[in-house]
């Protein structure tokens, strides 16, 4: 267990550490292959289509073609990551998804990038902030949303060795690396990042991060913080969530994604296991409006200070209406 | 032409008669023109036997595109495909996907006389947890390649084991069907222009043409005309032939991959219901469900082949 107080400020664009994970996972793996909608610059697949032309399929813009292709190259052998924007990838291929490579079970890795709001100015038709409760609504496909560049590199190369269809989140939106020296990406685990009784923090992706400096601000007001960093979403730690709720008050989830993702898995799970009281940062069934990604977030309160404010709800005691105020920041 | 009601009668599998399927597997080597297209013909009269009884016995099934689609499929599993049951794990050996998955039966039915799935198993079909559901899955039979059912995936996939074959520099052929009306599917088109423009010589695309789809004419739906100079424009070689005609199909299969280098677009101008009388065209029975007696009238017209 790592005492990670404060996350180094140097930030880290995922992609970098994907494409440099993938490179030299196809050095020594000829299955891995790629598959993109003209997202090759989006991907930051430079490097890849550099050293393995062969070896990589741009369809063009059309991504249900896309990901039949990668599900095609599957049955041929191959290790597909079919890699585009994560809006395009999700919403247009979602039937591809579900059945060409959820209900058919291919090894294939469905690449995610630049998700959450990362294209924040472009507006909500490029944001993909649905896509963790879109896919984690699919049985048999194994979400993942890494957390730093060490994360992301471990997931890309598990991925290729997992027999199954994964989905792979990969941000843009610089962030620190949050992870220890030495930390080991273990599928279907959280990471315990900061350990705490009084309340607990589940946070994923990009947000791990603003968890840990709002578990130091909470640390001043004697307020003790567990801080979870979630890097997969299904399946969810059932023994860490259900420990959370356990050992502390009540559950945060914090979440570049609509609350119905992580938070609703949490949700899920502890309501039926062990009613606690759970808080949802991220973005409430709403569009987002125009903006960068770090406005956005500030916007809706998906920072140090939403996360404070509503872990200390769940430390004041039991829920009630005039407590409900981080919700709306 | 009207539709008629879609009728789903209650059915008492006690009730239905049915057989088993004899295995005639792959056409013998060394086999005549005029042998091989009798061996084709004799296995599709008893593939759509042992079909319209099991649609039968089910209470389900889409009898009018399967009726339409055999012949495609006997010619390519039991001669046209370098495949057999033996070859499941070999990979270089050719792929078949069947992207109307709602053809099931056939398919399903098509595989056993194969050799591929006992034929014990087609009283299953579309039974509780039985593994023919009304769609193929890949997960519960091992000769199928893709899941399909949600039309316009089959396409998409073929184009990725093409490409796979061509990474590998495997000769393998992949051969997909898709049907008519499957086509006002916008994926497909995506597909075929991603094969078109890389010179996906080793796919093989056959249109089932039977010019009905779910409750009308194709072309007063959403037209594909002129078809084959689409098909053409995105760069394939097309061929067309009578798609109930064995040796026309063997031999527009044979041409695969075309000395063109282009990949090979058959358009099988086929009849939905074929050749039942009653069925034959008839946009009624896209999923209708035979009552006793138009069984055993069907079960006649076949017999009398």
């Amino acid at each position: 267990m790592s005492t990670t107080e404060t996350p180094e400020q140097v930030l880290h664009d995922c992609r970098d550490a994907w494409v440099e994970a993938l490179v030299e996972l196809a050095e020594t793996d000829e299955r891995v292959v790629v598959v993109v909608n003209d997202s090759v610059g989006s991907s930051k697949l430079g490097p890849f289509q550099a050293r393995f032309p062969d070896r990589l399929i741009n369809v063009g813009i059309a991504e249900q073609d896309m990901v039949g292709v990668g599900a095609g190259l599957a049955n041929g052998g191959k290790v597909p990551f079919v890699s585009a924007a994560a809006c395009f990838l999700t919403a247009r291929a979602m039937e591809q998804i579900k059945v060409d490579a959820a209900y058919s079970q291919h090894h294939m890795v469905l690449v995610g990038q630049s998700p959450g709001m990362a294209y924040g100015e472009l507006g909500p038709t490029h944001h993909s902030i649905e896509d963790l409760a879109w896919l984690r609504a699919i049985p048999g496909l194994t979400v993942v949303v890494p957390s730093d560049p060490g994360e992301t590199a471990q997931a890309v190369r598990w991925a290729a060795g997992h027999n199954g269809p994964v989905y792979l989140r990969v941000s843009r939106m610089g962030v620190p690396a949050v992870n220890p020296p030495g930390y080991q990406f273990v599928p279907g685990k959280a990471v315990t990042l900061r350990d705490g009784n009084d309340v607990t923090l589940v946070a994923t992706g990009t947000l791990v991060s603003r968890a840990l400096l709002a578990a130091r601000t909470l640390a001043k007001e004697g307020v003790s913080a567990r801080v979870l960093s979630m890097p997969t979403i299904k399946p969810l730690d059932e023994d860490a969530v259900l420990a959370a709720a356990r050992e502390t008050r009540g559950i945060v989830t914090v979440e570049e994604a609509l609350t119905s993702g992580l938070g609703g898995a949490v949700a899920e799970l502890v309501v039926s296991r062990h009613p606690a009281a759970v808080r949802f940062v991220g973005v409430h069934d709403t569009f987002a409006p125009t903006g960068s990604v770090e406005w956005l977030l500030d916007h809706f309160g998906i920072n140090e200070v939403g996360i404070t404010a509503a872990a200390r709800e769940i430390v004041a005691g039991p829920w009630s209406e005039s407590q409900n105020a981080s919700r709306h920041i | 032409m009207t539709v008629e009601e879609d009728l789903i009668p209650h059915v008492d599998p006690a009730g239905v008669p049915s057989d088993t399927l004899t295995v005639l597997g792959r056409v013998p080597t060394g086999a005549t023109d005029d042998e091989v297209v009798a061996h084709l013909a004799e296995a599709a009269r008893l593939v759509r036997r042992r079909d319209i009884q099991m649609v039968r016995a089910a209470g389900l099934g889409h009898i009018g595109g399967e009726f339409s689609v055999i012949d495609v499929l006997v010619t390519l599993y039991l001669h046209a495909m370098n495949m057999s049951p033996e070859q499941l794990g070999d990979p270089d050996r050719d792929r078949f996907i069947l992207s109307k998955g709602h053809a099931a039966a056939a398919l399903y039915t098509t595989l056993a006389i194969a050799g591929f799935l006992p034929p014990e198993q087609l009283s299953t079909f579309m039974q509780p947890l039985s593994n023919l559901n009304g769609h193929p899955a890949r997960t519960k039979i091992p000769a199928v390649e893709a899941s399909t059912g949600p039309l316009g995936h089959g396409l998409p996939i073929a184009v990725g084991t093409a490409f796979a074959g061509n990474i590998d520099g495997s000769l393998r052929r992949t051969f997909v069907v898709v049907g008519d009306g499957e086509l006002q599917e916008g994926s497909n088109w995506e597909a075929l222009m991603t094969a078109g423009n890389h010179r996906l010589s080793h796919l093989c695309v056959v249109v089932d043409r039977n010019r009905l789809q779910q409750g009308a004419l194709v072309e007063d739906t959403n037209d594909l005309e002129p078809l084959a100079d689409k098909l053409r424009a995105f760069g394939l070689e097309v061929v067309e032939a009578d798609g109930h005609d064995h040796r026309a199909l063997l031999e527009a299969f044979r041409d695969v991959p075309a000395p063109s280098g282009k990949p090979t677009a058959v358009i099988a101008h086929t009849v939905k219901g074929h050749p039942i009388s009653f069925m034959s065209n008839n946009v009624a029975w896209h999923h209708k469900i035979p009552s006793p007696e138009q069984v055993e009238q069907a079960l006649a017209e076949l017999e009398a082949q």
